[in-house]
């Protein structure tokens, strides 16, 4: 599996293969709050990169999720759209979002990777 | 305008609250745990609330006050006995609703607790109503500490001691360390609680206090999933000058004796919508599955007809589901009423339910 890359939307995203699977940070679940809703792609349905690829809804307001890649959607996490508590808990690992079939994986170069990623989340934080 | 902080401004800070602006003031909107836990602490435990920034106005007068508020308020006051309180609302000439807000009858005249947005403006037309006879302080030299939630009688009563023998909805001055504190068994959560008014420079060291025997601070955030599990409106949301207290479905805040003669401002109004009924009315709503409906989101029938808008939704953690009020058309107010909730530009199904959407545990006969 590849390095974790990050977007500037709070995204992370691993490439296996030509599949990528994408999330929401620990930091964008902490400045969220609790999460209480998730809406996902259709499987199936194609996606393009910086364009909405889903929601989540904290007890106080509801963001769009961004996919950092374009690509067609191959699979969804169903567990947290039953259970959102469950992005709080473990955003990086199981609380994945989407699976896509990426068409251009040169997408993955202007990405973050964990370092520059952290640098940014401090700045936009303060 | 300088943003406007209450006396237990450095507590919210060292309890890592975060922030908000909210009429004014920086509020924190919620602490550590998250609203959530917050909310579920204040259900299961007690729960502090920092309502400072609400208006205390205090206004001194005997019957010839009561007379003169008759003809403001919806409300026997005549008959209203010394140290109980009801909530009301002060309205234009149309019924619109300028503030909703509890009046209590005081030895010294009356204590009106306003909310914040609209206290000052409050202060203008009621000065403007009762003229210069009667004496009115918009106290700013005192705040105002709720506590929430089944423990809260036994933790305020091991430091006030005598509170546990108010009834819901009654009041009473306490001597407390030295000072003088108006405590009422009130609240805005839907659980038994008090209302406590104290001088600033003594806030924090009894919250302190509240603290050190197991109450937790909660923020705005759960103060708002609380109300709405409990069914009660927020003025700027389910309330503004445009509604009615009929609208709102707050028919039983309006004293019966007053519907006869009327009297009061925006009597006319009122008298004709409790005959007629009103075109648009306040109601609960359960949105089907997870789906949350914010506010402004509209409501439609199944042919496609707007009827309808939310006026408050989140989802509620005792509930454990999504929950939204909102005014619809009278022909659609009744429970189990099937709508159609715009969200993200898709029609959702949901349920006009009843209210409130959790059972209250208010105390109501100590004595």
């Amino acid at each position: 599996m590849s390095e974790v890359k990050f977007s500037k939307e709070h995204e992370w995203i691993t490439l296996e293969g030509d599949v990528a699977t994408i999330g929401i940070t620990k930091h964008a679940t902490e400045m969220l709050g609790d999460i209480v809703f998730a809406e996902l792609p259709e499987k199936g349905s194609n996606v393009e990169k910086d364009g909405t690829a889903g929601v989540v809804e904290s007890t106080k307001a509801a963001s769009d999720v961004y996919t950092p890649v374009s690509g067609e959607v191959v699979d969804t996490n169903q567990a947290i759209v039953d259970d959102p508590s469950k992005i709080n808990e473990d955003p990086e690992g199981s609380a994945w979002f989407f699976k896509l079939k990426m068409k251009d994986q040169s997408e993955m170069d202007s990405l973050m990777n964990k370092e520059e990623y952290d640098n940014f989340a401090k700045e936009s934080a303060s | 305008m300088e943003i406007k902080k209450t006396s237990l401004n450095k507590l919210h800070q060292s309890n890592n609250a975060k922030f908000v602006e909210f009429a004014g003031y920086e509020m924190p909107i919620q602490y550590s745990k998250g609203i959530i836990e917050e909310h579920k602490f204040t259900r299961s435990h007690s729960g502090i609330f920092d309502v400072s920034h609400m208006g205390q106005l205090f206004i001194y007068g005997d019957e010839s006050l009561t007379e003169e508020l008759e003809k403001i308020f919806p409300l026997d006051l005549k008959n209203l006995k010394q140290n109980c309180s009801k909530y009301s609302f002060l309205m234009n000439e149309d019924a619109g609703i300028y503030d909703d807000l509890i009046i209590t009858k005081i030895h010294e005249g009356y204590l009106i607790i306003l909310n914040a947005a609209c206290k000052d403006k409050d202060f203008e037309i009621l000065s403007n109503l009762l003229g210069s006879k009667f004496k009115m302080n918009l106290d700013n030299n005192r705040s105002l500490i709720a506590i929430q939630g089944p423990k809260s009688v036994e933790i305020l009563n091991s430091i006030i001691n005598g509170v546990d023998q108010l009834n819901f909805m009654t009041g009473n001055w306490f001597d407390s360390d030295n000072q003088k504190l108006f405590v009422t068994r009130s609240g805005y959560t839907g659980e038994d609680g008090f209302e406590i008014s104290i001088s600033n420079d003594k806030a924090e060291k009894f919250v302190e206090n509240l603290i050190k025997k197991g109450a937790q601070l909660i923020g705005l955030g759960a103060r708002d999933t609380l109300r709405l599990e409990a069914g009660l409106c927020l003025y700027g949301h389910e309330l503004d000058i445009n509604k009615t207290p009929v609208e709102a479905n707050l028919r039983w805040a309006i004293s019966k004796s007053r519907l006869s003669n009327g009297g009061f401002i925006g009597s006319k109004i009122i008298m004709n919508q409790m005959q007629n009924g009103a075109n648009q009315i306040r109601v609960g709503i359960k949105p089907e599955g997870r789906l949350i409906a914010r506010e402004k989101t509209k409501i439609f029938d199944d042919t496609d007809t707007q009827i309808g808008e939310i006026t408050s939704g989140t989802f509620g953690p005792s509930i454990n589901g999504p929950i939204a009020m909102g005014y619809v058309n009278k022909e659609f107010s009744k429970v189990d009423t099937k709508i159609l909730l715009e969200v993200r530009g898709k029609k959702h199904p949901a349920n006009v339910c009843a209210l409130p959407f959790y059972k209250k545990n208010y105390v109501k006969g100590v004595n």
